[in-house]
């Protein structure tokens, strides 16, 4: 009954507030926002005019961008979509970037100080295949200057100014691919250089004005041809065969093709293995890297060669730079244990070394990308951007990291939530409370200043400065509400980051998998992670540490490994190389006597391995055996099995190793049915109450169980994006499967609807997100699950006599009836991610987090998906909060929890419960971060920060000086009526 | 393969009667595979206002997506966008614009009849002439301060104490002014014996 009264006191609260929302002077006192860009895999430098200096970037997170030199921040940054990969980018006139992307079928150009696009062009080629942009420097149509796309055969010129396709040649010979184009110095006509079924080298004149074929040549090569080639003069190139062991010099004078063969181990002398050549744009120079080094080779004179330099370490190398007509720089990095000598080389000499000290946990140079400036005393100084095996990004000058990036955060693939150390007890100094005291009525007056509307801009902003540098929100201990936690993320590159909650920073920060490589372990990649022991009782000393799973190798049958890492410093517990492969991790509900966590590695045989291994952790898991299952989805096969667990595997004798026994199947008709999506509720939610009050005073009883799963698909013409199905042919079913006993609790057809299907589970109902063709609008519906089994339990005779089954356990072994209730919305927006708010205890009302195509994070509430809302609610169900039915759910922007920010490329969103209980914490990654707290039904249980205690005093002063008037009067009239 | 330089024409979505120089509308150019859907961003007759500080919406921030992410595409500066290569059936574009909210525009490429493109607003069912997109509204994504007023300070918790407080001082003896003396005293008297003190007393410290 009390929670019937408090349910209704929230909800008669929350009836106030329909949607979260700040005010503007409040952004950031619980959110922070983090940019990032992702890998580099282009980098060109903009430092020849005056004023900023910037180096704009594209990166394999399909992001470009341009960066302040100076400081690494980012000018502009826009994404792509996610199948428009760039290929190239280039800068044109000096004002525009250019972007090839789409294997060279599209070509963008943005304008360098503000990334407005200018002009996109769509080059209609038919097979997209390996594309080159090429940017001729002197070619003047007009004020105009061209760029040409090279695409196997075809040559199409652009035109830097709005992009129309100038002119367009196809040199229409089967397996000719263009490798190179260059136009001399001061001449009209262009040479392209391609090879025809790698064994013809063919050259062509074009008019670079009209496109016009002018001469063309063929000759067949001497070797194979592979497809790397180097140019290094205006008049010849250098390519590799297919054996990668000669080189093959090609010279193209007047018409006439001659090549000449050059074994590479006459120019370097213990030369093995298989060569590379890196990219040069001139001056007879070459650059060759070989397995144990990199060789510097110069062109003389006629089909003879010579090595002009060789670095010994096999580093690597940048790109040439051209400093003059004369001279060309190459950078070449190397890395041993935590420093990078960075050595630049002019003309294949050693021109300057730098080392630099690094932190351990970037690990090695992946790439690095060399510019130059001018010093004041006319020498060249280099500057060099170098991308790190973590994904960062580092520029380094003068042997100095000027700045860095933590861009591996760009690619998070997985999150889990920490707590941070409990605050030691110590004394705090008088000068210190008297300092902070000081602070806070300042602050206070600022605010007070700020309510009444008195406060200058300048005050605004001393408040806002405040409210940032807070000391409060970024201590490194836990806190009472639960506000400070640590989040614990791995991208993509294996690398493991702990942000605290308060502002972001990195608390540490560490790349795993280098630690591994080793012969039995050849390219170890983490798959997942997990919370490995959360202290709570019996092991409060010590420390919560986290669990990280990966393969050794890239099938799925590799071996797996596992590292146990402390959350509170990042400190390596354990490292262990497994004897199985990982097909999935399972946390078990079950900790050992250490508090320690039990999971199931279920590896690629269907053997379940038990962990931590240890004598009580076996204990634990075999008394609960019988109870434990296992479900599989098969994507391919369109099939679901569950298992339960049987002692002894079928590879092994380990205790700790258990077979699976099938128990059920669900199989789909393959035909008709395709599994596009499936949800689950979370394993630590919490549900406060299962018992539902309606507004007639009927109790409902809501059916909730963790093994709930709810499974999604569609017809196979359907299983395509939208655009590529008729209504018709289109049908989407879902399913509520409970994954113990394999019962389809429900089965809902919707038809004319296809996916994308996003769905969440939470309690006893389910939301999912797909498309409905016949409106051609994306739709909402909410599944609701009741136990009709206890609905009976109304009768009071039946309370009465103990004939209720309200203390029976709700398990999936007993076959309960049950009822559902369901709805439809249209829903405005394509979504991204989705999911649930969770709180601590379950009692505050629940918001569906949307990430929608504009990257932002929607905080929609329940309420809007409940299935009893209708079109006119009767007066009881108003007062309960059931809002009017509509066919569209509404989007308000102010419950838009990321406000005005973006969180590029969202892909995943997560919420994790505050000890406060009106309180969720939300974090959204994707190349951004965004976190925030919100509470769904304001913050019931605890003073805002909004809350003013100024006004507070003054109030109390005011009844405290009213109180003194009053016994004065009172005094007055007293004396007054005894004089009388 | 040189590709066929046929572009069956371009046949606009409707015959504009237009005193407009450019009408472009949804334009099909059939070739071969597919059509081009090309149209306009409009975001001028929008003044944004409680927008972010530092943070006005540009246009250079304008997405066009098609088909929830299928492909994308960002808007020129005149506010031009265009999808190229798009097969013949029933699309979906969304525009995305931080600071408005634009409805998704259904775009239906005829297969029998090359190049006939149709578009529609899903949000109200209105169908487009020409596929120009404006926001159906801004959106503000902060709460607006209420100006500071008399009325709301007094609405406050501790202004209806004030309030009250004021009341208590001022009206209620004016209610007493009212009652004849000699009927206070007596209440007073009684008030004493059933040990009620009255507050002045209380506060006086005397009883």
């Amino acid at each position: 009954m009390e929670a019937r009264f408090l349910l209704g006191f929230l909800l008669l609260l929350s009836l106030s507030s329909f949607a979260f929302a700040i005010y503007e002077d409040q952004v950031g006192l619980a959110d922070w926002h983090k940019r990032y860009i992702g890998k580099v895999k282009h980098a060109v430098f903009h430092t020849q005019k005056t004023g900023r200096r910037r180096v704009v970037v594209s990166t394999e997170e399909n992001a470009i961008a341009s960066l302040d030199l100076r400081t690494g921040d980012i000018l502009w940054r826009h994404v792509l979509g996610k199948n428009d990969a760039v290929d190239q980018i280039g800068l044109s006139l000096g004002k525009y970037v250019l972007t090839l992307s789409s294997q060279g079928s599209v070509l963008r150009a943005w304008n360098l100080p503000d990334g407005q696009m200018v002009w996109e062009t769509d080059l209609q080629i038919s097979n997209p295949s390996n594309s080159f942009l090429h940017v001729l420097g002197n070619v003047k149509s007009g004020r105009d200057s061209l760029s040409l796309v090279c695409n196997g055969g075809s040559i199409r010129a652009v035109s830097s100014i709005d992009g129309l396709v100038v002119w367009k040649k196809d040199l229409s010979i089967d397996g000719l691919k263009l490798k190179h184009v260059f136009q001399p110095p001061e001449s009209d006509t262009i040479y392209a250089i391609g090879f025809i079924d790698s064994s013809l080298i063919a050259l062509y004149h074009i008019n670079a004005k009209t496109g016009e074929l002018l001469k063309h040549a063929t000759q067949a090569s001497s070797v194979d041809l592979s497809s790397e080639i180097s140019a290094i003069s205006s008049d010849s190139l250098v390519a590799l065969d297919t054996s990668r062991s000669n080189l093959l010099l090609i010279k193209f004078m007047a018409g006439t093709i001659t090549n000449h063969k050059l074994p590479l181990s006459d120019i370097v002398q213990d030369f093995s293995g298989l060569a590379e050549l890196i990219p040069t744009k001139s001056n007879d120079i070459f650059v060759v890297k070989t397995p144990s080094n990199v060789a510097f080779i110069k062109v003389k004179g006629d089909n003879e060669i010579e090595l002009i330099g060789k670095a010994d370490e096999a580093g690597i190398v940048s790109d040439s730079l051209t400093l003059s007509e004369e001279e060309q720089a190459f950078a070449v990095v190397h890395h041993s244990n935590n420093a990078i000598s960075l050595q630049v080389r002019i003309n294949g000499r050693e021109a300057l070394t730098e080392g630099i000290k690094i932190e351990d946990h970037r690990g090695h140079v992946k790439r690095v990308f060399l510019n130059n400036y001018v010093r004041t005393d006319k020498s060249h100084g280099f500057r060099a951007l170098i991308v790190m095996e973590d994904e960062s990004l580092l520029l380094m000058q003068q042997g100095e990291v000027v700045w860095s990036r933590e861009d591996g955060l760009a690619s998070i693939s997985d999150a889990v939530v920490a707590e941070l150390p409990v605050e030691k007890e110590g004394g705090v100094s008088v000068v210190e409370v008297e300092h902070t005291l000081l602070e806070w009525l300042k602050g206070h007056m600022l605010k007070l200043k700020g309510t009444l509307m008195l406060s200058t801009p300048d005050d605004m902003a001393a408040i806002q400065a405040m409210h940032l540098k807070s000391t409060e929100r970024n201590k490194m201990t836990r806190d009472h509400n639960g506000f400070r936690k640590l989040i614990i993320v791995l991208t993509r590159s294996g690398k493991v980051y702990a942000l605290h909650t308060g502002d972001g920073r990195i608390v540490w920060a560490h790349l795993l998998t280098p630690l591994l490589q080793s012969e039995s372990c050849p390219s170890p990649s983490v798959l997942t992670l997990r919370n490995w022991r959360v202290p709570h009782r019996k092991a409060l000393q010590e420390n919560p540490s986290i669990l990280l799973v990966g393969r050794c190798g890239a099938g799925p049958e590799s071996h797996g490994f596992l590292f146990i890492v402390d959350s509170y410093s990042g400190k390596v517990l354990e490292t262990q190389i497994l004897d199985h492969s990982i097909a999935e991790v399972v946390p078990l509900p079950l900790a050992d006597s250490s508090e320690q966590k039990l999971h199931l590695v279920i590896d690629d045989k269907l053997n379940a391995h038990l962990y931590p291994r240890g004598s009580d952790a076996l204990e634990v898991f075999v008394r609960e055996m019988a109870n434990m299952y296992y479900y599989k989805v098969e994507n391919a096969k369109e099939v679901i099995k569950g298992y339960a667990f049987k002692k002894g595997c079928s590879t092994g004798s380990s205790a700790y190793c258990f077979g699976t026994r099938e128990l059920w199947s669900v199989v789909f008709p393959s035909d008709s049915e395709r599994i596009v999506a499936t949800a689950r509720r979370k394993i630590n939610e919490v549900v406060h109450t299962q018992a539902k009050i309606m507004t007639n005073q009927d109790v409902m009883y809501k059916y909730i169980t963790k093994n709930i799963l709810f499974v999604a698909t569609v017809s196979p013409k359907a299983a395509g994006g939208i655009g590529s199905a008729a209504p018709d042919d289109a049908w989407l079913v879902a399913y509520l499967i409970d994954t113990v006993t394999g019962r389809i609790l429900h089965r809902v057809t919707h038809q004319g609807a296809q996916g994308p299907v996003h769905a969440v589970v939470s309690e006893n109902w389910v939301v999912y997100h797909y498309f409905n063709l016949r409106a051609h609008r994306y739709e909402m519906t909410v599944i609701e699950i009741y136990d009709q089994s206890r609905a009976d339990n109304k009768d009071v005779m039946k309370l009465v006599l103990g004939k209720h089954n309200l203390t029976a356990p709700i398990t999936s072994y007993s076959r309960p009836e049950i009822a559902t209730k369901s709805q439809s919305y249209f829903f405005t927006h394509s979504v991204k991610a989705i999911a649930v708010t969770t709180t601590a205890r379950g009692i505050t009302s629940k918001q569906i987090l949307i990430g929608t195509i504009g990257d932002q994070v929607l905080a929609l509430d329940k309420r809007y998906l409940d299935p009893r809302r209708t079109a006119n609610p009767s007066q009881e169900e108003k007062e309960e909060g059931i809002i009017p039915l509509t066919d569209t759910l509404p989007i308000i922007p102010q419950s838009y929890v990321t406000h005005t920010r973006q969180v590029g490329d969202l892909r995943g969103i997560m919420s994790f419960p505050a000890n406060l209980e009106s309180t969720t914490h939300v974090f959204s990654y994707g190349i951004d971060l965004f976190y925030t707290r919100i509470a769904p039904s304001r913050t019931y249980d605890s003073l805002t920060d909004e809350f003013s205690y100024v006004l507070l005093l003054i109030t109390v002063v005011v009844l405290i000086v009213a109180i003194l008037v009053t016994w004065a009067m009172s005094q007055k009239k007293d004396l007054q009526e005894k004089w009388r | 393969m040189e590709r066929s330089s046929a572009l069956i024409g371009s046949i606009f979505l409707l015959i504009s009667i237009s005193c407009l120089i450019n009408p472009i509308s949804a334009a099909a150019s059939g070739s071969g595979e597919g059509y081009s859907i090309a149209g306009r961003v409009k975001l001028d007759n929008f003044v944004t206002k409680g927008f972010g500080l530092g943070h006005s919406p540009k246009l250079s921030e304008t997405k066009v997506i098609l088909n929830g992410g299928q492909r994308t595409t960002f808007v020129r500066p005149d506010g031009y966008f265009s999808f190229h290569d798009v097969p013949a059936g029933t699309h979906l574009i969304e525009v995305s614009s931080i600071g408005y909210l634009f409805s998704p525009v259904r775009v239906d490429i005829s297969a029998r009849n090359p190049g006939k493109i149709q578009a529609a607003l899903t949000e109200n069912r209105r169908a487009l002439n020409e596929l120009v997109l404006e926001p159906m509204k801004d959106e503000q994504y902060y709460e607006i301060r209420e100006p500071f007023s008399m009325l709301s300070l007094v609405k406050s918790p501790m202004g209806l104490m004030i309030g009250f407080m004021v009341l208590v001082m001022f009206v209620f003896p004016k209610m007493m002014d009212g009652v004849d003396p000699e009927e206070m005293r007596q209440a007073q008297e009684q008030m004493r014996e059933h040990g009620i003190p009255s507050i002045s007393n209380l506060v006086a410290g005397r009883s």
